[in-house]
């Protein structure tokens, strides 16, 4: 069966088997509804990804050391520090920060304005990561011996977790495609069993006057693949402008997040012809299936 | 070109008939008689495939019926035309393409132009041509099947009563119909208990009559 075919269509094969309102109905109406779940679906997918890459990103990166000294004692732990640092596998690099970048850390918090030099800041050591990282109790139990003033925070290291969750959410996104995609399928077949068996009559005519299953079964899958293409296609649209209308933020927050960003956009789109082509195979194997059961 | 040998059939139980054999050979016209629910229209079914035979050997158009792959039998049907008995119309479309169907479901949908009017006048069914089946008379009804029968001027013609419900002056234009195409070589093969058609169509070609009866067939019945 060719699909152009198919979609031109056959007028008269098409005539051949009654409309059936209600099924036609049913059939839109459900091919619809599963595609507004598979945006959602996809979307959840789509954006647990980013955000799991996104942390995993961070994670990678950075951690700091915090060293508290009384004054006259900040430099010669910052060098300890860094010696200490240099020694640990799994430590890229590490560098004090300056004081403008301290003071640009600060500044979403205090404000332009915050005179730094009179206040005691304790000195940041930013510690950038390779591999899989750096043991950090170890890490911990050495500065500690030598470098009484550090306080290491490693700090992303608590998303570890929420990144497998983000990770295992994706995945869980791709089996609802499925499973949304399977549904479809057995939806499909079930309203295909019942057109052709309300049409067992039209079906022995049109045998009875040398038509061949194909023609017979193409009336049928032309009309449940261009009824769950419509319906997903409306659905798609609905999920598309739900998922459009959540309401945005830049926190990186996982709700506010939740939607496509840029070529994303287009992902949704195949929806439609993916429906229409469960659909497609779907009804054609009840359609053959069932008329080679007939006489 | 449709051969039936020691065939029998049973619908369960009891066989209908048994070691019946039937030849149409080219171009032949034969009338196939007997008392009702003698096997008459079984006995049709199985010269187009519609039935298989419980026992026997069915030839059609030179290939083993019992063989025939779904294609094979869709073929086949194509080059036979049946008026049946109880017409086998799809009700929801007008009469015009009930009777254009064979065509259309074998892609000749272009040849229905003017065949259609004119099959469609000569059985006296161009007034109800938008019509539905359902809204036909019983003998409007059979004439429609003889139309849809020959619209693809198929090589055998194979028709169970088409004159059970028409006058008679309508039974001769249908059965002049079936002779004049079988006098264009195509084969014919009707069913009738109707003796008068029989008398009136032996008045203008040869034809053969077969009576079936008690499961037996008699061949080259005198009326
Ligand atoms: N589908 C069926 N299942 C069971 N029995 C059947 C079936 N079709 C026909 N019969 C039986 O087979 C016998 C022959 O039927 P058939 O229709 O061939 O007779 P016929 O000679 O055409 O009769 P008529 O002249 O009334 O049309 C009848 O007794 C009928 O009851
Ligand atoms: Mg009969």
């Amino acid at each position: 069966m060719q699909l152009w075919a198919l979609l031109q269509g056959d007028r008269h094969a098409d005539r051949a088997v009654p409309p059936t309102g209600f099924t036609a109905r049913l059939t839109v109406f459900t091919a619809g509804a599963m595609a507004f779940l598979a945006v959602f679906a996809l979307a959840l997918s789509v954006a647990t990804g980013r955000l799991a890459d996104r942390w995993a990103a961070e994670l990678a990166q950075t951690s700091t050391l915090r060293i508290s000294a009384p004054v006259g004692e900040v430099d010669a732990q910052v060098t300890a520090a860094l010696r200490v640092l240099e020694t640990t596998p799994g430590v890229g690099s590490a560098r004090s920060l300056t004081e403008e970048e301290e003071r640009a850390l600060l500044e979403p918090w205090f404000g332009p304005d915050l005179p730094v030099d009179s206040l005691r800041l304790p000195q940041l050591i930013e510690i950038v990561e390779t591999g899989d990282g750096y043991d950090a109790s170890g890490l911990r139990a050495r500065l500690q011996a030598e470098v009484p003033g550090a306080v290491l925070d490693d700090h992303t290291r608590w998303r570890a977790p929420l990144i497998d969750a983000a990770t295992r959410l994706r995945t869980l996104g791709w089996i609802a495609l499925l499973l949304i995609g399977g549904a479809v399928a057995a939806m499909i077949t079930l309203a295909a069993q019942s057109a052709l068996s309300a049409n067992a009559q039209v079906i022995r005519v049109m045998r009875l006057v040398g038509a061949r299953d194909a023609y017979i079964a193409r009336a049928f899958v032309r009309r449940f693949t261009l009824r769950a293409g419509a319906g997903a296609l409306i659905g798609t649209a609905l999920g598309l402008l739900a998922v459009a209308l959540m309401p945005d933020g830049d926190t990186g927050g996982f709700l506010t997040g939740l939607g496509f960003s840029g070529t994303g956009w287009l992902l949704p789109l195949l929806i439609p012809p993916l429906a229409a082509a469960v659909a497609f195979f779907a009804t054609r194997a009840a359609a053959l299936r069932t008329l080679r059961s007939q006489a | 070109m449709i051969e039936l040998d020691n065939v029998a059939y049973s619908y369960g139980g009891d066989s209908l008939f048994a070691d019946l054999s039937l030849q149409l050979q080219p171009g032949s016209f034969q009338f196939l008689t007997g008392p009702s629910g003698a096997g008459k229209t079984t006995l049709l079914k199985l010269c187009y495939g519609d039935l298989l035979a419980t026992s026997g050997s069915v030839t059609l158009f030179g290939k083993d019926a019992a063989t025939l792959t779904r294609d094979d039998v869709a073929m086949t049907r194509r080059r036979i035309g049946v008026v049946h008995q109880d017409c086998q119309f799809l009700d929801h479309l007008p009469l015009t393409e009930n009777v254009a169907l064979p065509l259309q479901v074998s892609g000749r949908t272009h040849e229905a132009e003017g065949n259609l009017t004119d099959l469609l006048a000569w059985v006296g069914l161009s007034r109800q041509a938008d019509q539905t089946p359902p809204q036909l008379s019983g003998g409007e009804r059979q004439r429609a099947a003889l139309a849809r029968a020959v619209i693809t001027s198929p090589d055998v013609i194979i028709a169970d009563e088409p004159t059970g419900n028409v006058d008679w002056e309508m039974s001769q234009r249908l059965l002049t119909l079936l002779i004049e195409l079988n006098r264009m070589g195509k084969t014919v093969l009707i069913a009738t208990h109707d003796l008068n058609l029989i008398r009136f169509a032996k008045s203008q070609v040869v034809a053969n009559v077969l009576r079936i009866k008690g499961g037996r067939m008699e061949t080259g019945v005198t009326l």
